[in-house]
């Protein structure tokens, strides 16, 4: 096992060269199409590179429809990972059945890769509920808005997995504003010492709300902030599937093999606004936003697949019906009426509820019926 | 079989027999190992059950709890250690926004059966920052339990049904009273969380307290009877869920109350039993009910505390102005 006596760190290193990320991001296939080599990376095999394009499909439907149910008031709010889907589809499509995601509010698309059903998964973002679907049957904690804090919750995952002694490797997703809790370094910190199978996955897209990561920190790059904990960092291109895909499967391998933890920043951009509730225009020129538009992570996966004749019209039109069949799903599933019950909002507040919860909850239904009445 | 033993034999009793009973049971914090804590609760703890099931973490309190909530999510009974009072503070945010939360948050799917053990309150001289009396802050979050033994048979007791409880429980443990011993039998079993307790019956007026002050109302309760006047004493045990039924029933029969409590007063525990109580019992009441309770300042330097801490002779002079001149 992996705890140590005295003060011998078995794992610690004074050789830290290795711990450091590479200069540029590692890409794969460049914003045209056009592959690149890229040293010490393989490009996947085509199975799993089809897949991702069905999946990126998929989850720009789901970010175009939850947007449009904001719009019609149907959702809350929809923070949009519009943009980010590479990342989104990557982070889910290197796990095994049995390892964990541990996902931000940003990350509902990723949820629904995971096979989460799309309703349930907008179950918070629709306010019937803090979170819709069951964590321990999909392995997908619940959506984290307080930064950070759940990255200490996947290294407490993991650890268990491994105090067990099963394989289970956990995926810890954040942006590039939680780097700078306290809970990211206090996770990547434990994380390293125990050893644990955690992948932090940062999709730094470059802002937090309004503020750019210049005011995050000073680092070189996120993927810097690894060196300090012992762990690896590896920068990849965000919006690169291929690339993202090596990348993080190499690192779930890694931590499957009882290599430890390794940091992954993705380098991306949000696109659109923080939230439906936001205005970019007030912290960002919209001048900003257009390169980035032209290193859209879907069109350039297609002109690769279908240069390379992996896929066709055919192909591209079925992907795009399955993505409008989950599209009407979640227009007919996201309906007006609350999907819980007042009593819920007692009944788990403890495993059995106070006798002052239960007088209270009493209260509440002496009001509605005496309004029933009326 | 009755013995004598401190608290802290009894916790660390306590602690060993949850972790033999349960595979599922881990302990880990700061200095909980080798060294088995700086108040040795946890002594021994990592020899007989290996580096796995007792073990020393990175010094940080958030990512302890933090990581316990996982273990938790993940199938373990985490039982965590924080060195001191004002030290829980970096783990708030993990204890009111996620420990107290998940069951809630996931629709009762998940919940996170942890228990935070916390060396609390004043009395043994110790510098800043080590005195704080902190169960208010926790006390108000929904989805905590906190408990308070005020001895060594209750310690026992109570931390094996912390460690078995479903829901995350705060455990505090009154420092004062560590090294006190008394006499106590940890085979018979003590009444269950949620279950205040009379401690001693009186008829005259009814002191409620719980940990560190319930030694210094019982001492109140001898001496106002040497005085004559018969003083019953309430030990809470457990703050939340909190014993409605057994606290008013007490102040019922005598129609006189005291909340004692070393935590300042303002807005606490305290205040939520007067309030409690008064609601409940105005019409058996024969006085207002006073609160004996630290001040409303920072904790005092080590030379000063004692002009601070709940003591018998404020406790009596609170009884004694219990309006008797209308008994
Ligand atoms: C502890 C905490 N502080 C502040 C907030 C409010 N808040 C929500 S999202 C956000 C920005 C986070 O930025 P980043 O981590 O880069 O993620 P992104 O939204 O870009 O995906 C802030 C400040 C919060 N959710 N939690
Ligand atoms: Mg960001």
């Amino acid at each position: 096992m992996f705890i140590w006596r005295g003060n011998q760190n078995p794992f610690m290193t004074r050789d830290a060269a290795h711990l450091l990320p590479s200069t540029e991001p590692v890409t794969l296939i460049d914003p045209d199409g056009h592959p690149v080599p890229c040293d010490g990376h393989e490009m996947p095999d085509p199975q799993a590179l089809v897949r991702a394009y069905a999946a990126l499909i998929t989850a720009r439907r789901f970010n175009d429809q939850a947007n449009a149910l904001v719009r019609q008031g149907r959702l809350a709010v929809y923070p949009s990972s519009h943009g980010q889907e590479a990342c989104q589809v990557a982070c889910v499509q290197v796990l095994g059945d049995g390892d964990w995601l541990f996902p931000t509010y940003r990350d509902t698309a990723a949820i629904v890769a995971r096979g989460v059903d799309p309703v349930q998964a907008l179950t918070l973002l629709r306010g019937d509920w803090h979170s819709g679907y069951d964590p321990q049957a999909t392995r997908v904690a619940p959506q984290a808005t307080p930064l950070a804090t759940h990255l200490l919750h996947a290294v407490g995952v993991a650890h268990a997995a491994r105090l067990r002694g099963d394989d289970t490797v956990v995926m810890a997703v954040c942006g590039d504003g939680a780097t700078s809790e306290g809970d990211f370094h206090e996770a990547l910190n434990f994380a390293a010492v125990f050893r644990t199978p955690v992948v932090f996955f940062v999709q730094n897209n470059e802002y937090a709300i309004s503020v750019p990561l210049a005011r995050q920190t000073a680092a070189p790059s996120l993927a810097h902030k690894g060196i300090g904990y012992g762990i690896p960092g590896e920068r990849v291109d965000g919006n690169d599937v291929a690339a993202l895909l090596d990348v993080l499967g190499t690192a779930v391998d890694r931590a499957r093999a009882g290599e430890g933890p390794q940091l992954v920043e993705a380098h991306t951009y949000r696109v659109q606004a923080h939230t439906n509730a936001d205005d970019p225009s007030r912290y960002r020129e919209s001048g900003e936003v257009t390169p980035w538009l032209a290193r859209d992570p879907i069109t350039r996966m297609e002109t690769y697949l279908r240069g390379r004749g992996l896929i066709g019209a055919d192909k591209i039109r079925e992907y795009g019906a399955a993505a409008d069949s989950l599209a009407a799903g979640m227009r007919a599933g996201l309906g007006d009426e609350p999907v819980a019950d007042y009593r819920e909002l007692f009944a788990y507040v403890y495993a059995e509820p106070t006798p002052q919860l239960r007088e209270q909850m009493a209260v509440v239904a002496d009001e509605l019926s005496r309004e029933e009445a009326r | 079989m009755p013995e004598k033993l401190t608290m802290a034999n009894a916790l660390n009793r306590a602690l060993r027999d949850a972790l033999r009973a349960d595979d599922s049971v881990v302990v880990f914090g700061e200095d909980v190992g080798p060294l088995g804590g700086v108040f040795r609760i946890t002594d021994g703890l990592t020899a007989e059950f290996g580096e796995q099931r007792c073990f020393d973490t990175p010094l940080a309190e958030s990512g302890i709890l933090g990581m316990a909530i996982g273990m938790a999510m993940n199938g373990m009974r985490p039982v965590v250690e924080m060195q001191f009072d004002a030290f829980a503070y970096p783990a708030f945010e993990q204890l009111v926004s996620h420990a107290a939360k998940m069951r809630n948050r996931t629709r009762g799917r998940v919940g996170v059966p942890i228990v935070v053990r916390v060396p609390y309150a004043g009395g043994i001289g110790g510098v800043e920052h080590h005195c704080d009396s902190s169960e208010a802050y926790y006390a108000h979050t929904p989805g905590l339990h906190v408990v308070a033994p005020s001895d060594p048979a209750d310690a026992y007791g109570l931390l094996r049904a912390a460690v078995e409880s479903p829901d995350p429980v705060i455990f505090l443990e009154p420092k004062k009273l560590y090294f006190s011993r008394a006499e106590a039998d940890l085979s018979t079993p003590v009444p269950p969380i949620g279950q205040a307790v009379v401690r001693r019956d009186g008829t005259d007026a009814t002191l409620i307290a719980y940990g560190p002050a319930v030694p210094v109302a019982l001492e109140a309760a001898e001496a106002a009877a040497q005085e004559g006047r018969s003083l019953q004493v309430v030990d809470l045990r457990s703050i939340v869920p909190f014993d409605d039924e057994t606290v008013c029933a007490a102040v019922r029969s005598t129609g006189r109350a005291v909340v004692v409590a070393e935590a300042a007063g303002f807005a606490s525990v305290s205040s939520e039993v007067v309030a409690r109580v008064t609601e409940r019992c105005f019409h058996s009441l024969h006085a207002p009910i006073r609160r004996v309770t630290g001040f409303d300042i920072p904790y005092p330097p080590p030379k000063l505390e004692h002009v601070h801490l709940p003591s018998v002779d404020r406790i009596l002079d609170a009884v004694d102005e219990l309006q008797w001149e209308y008994a």
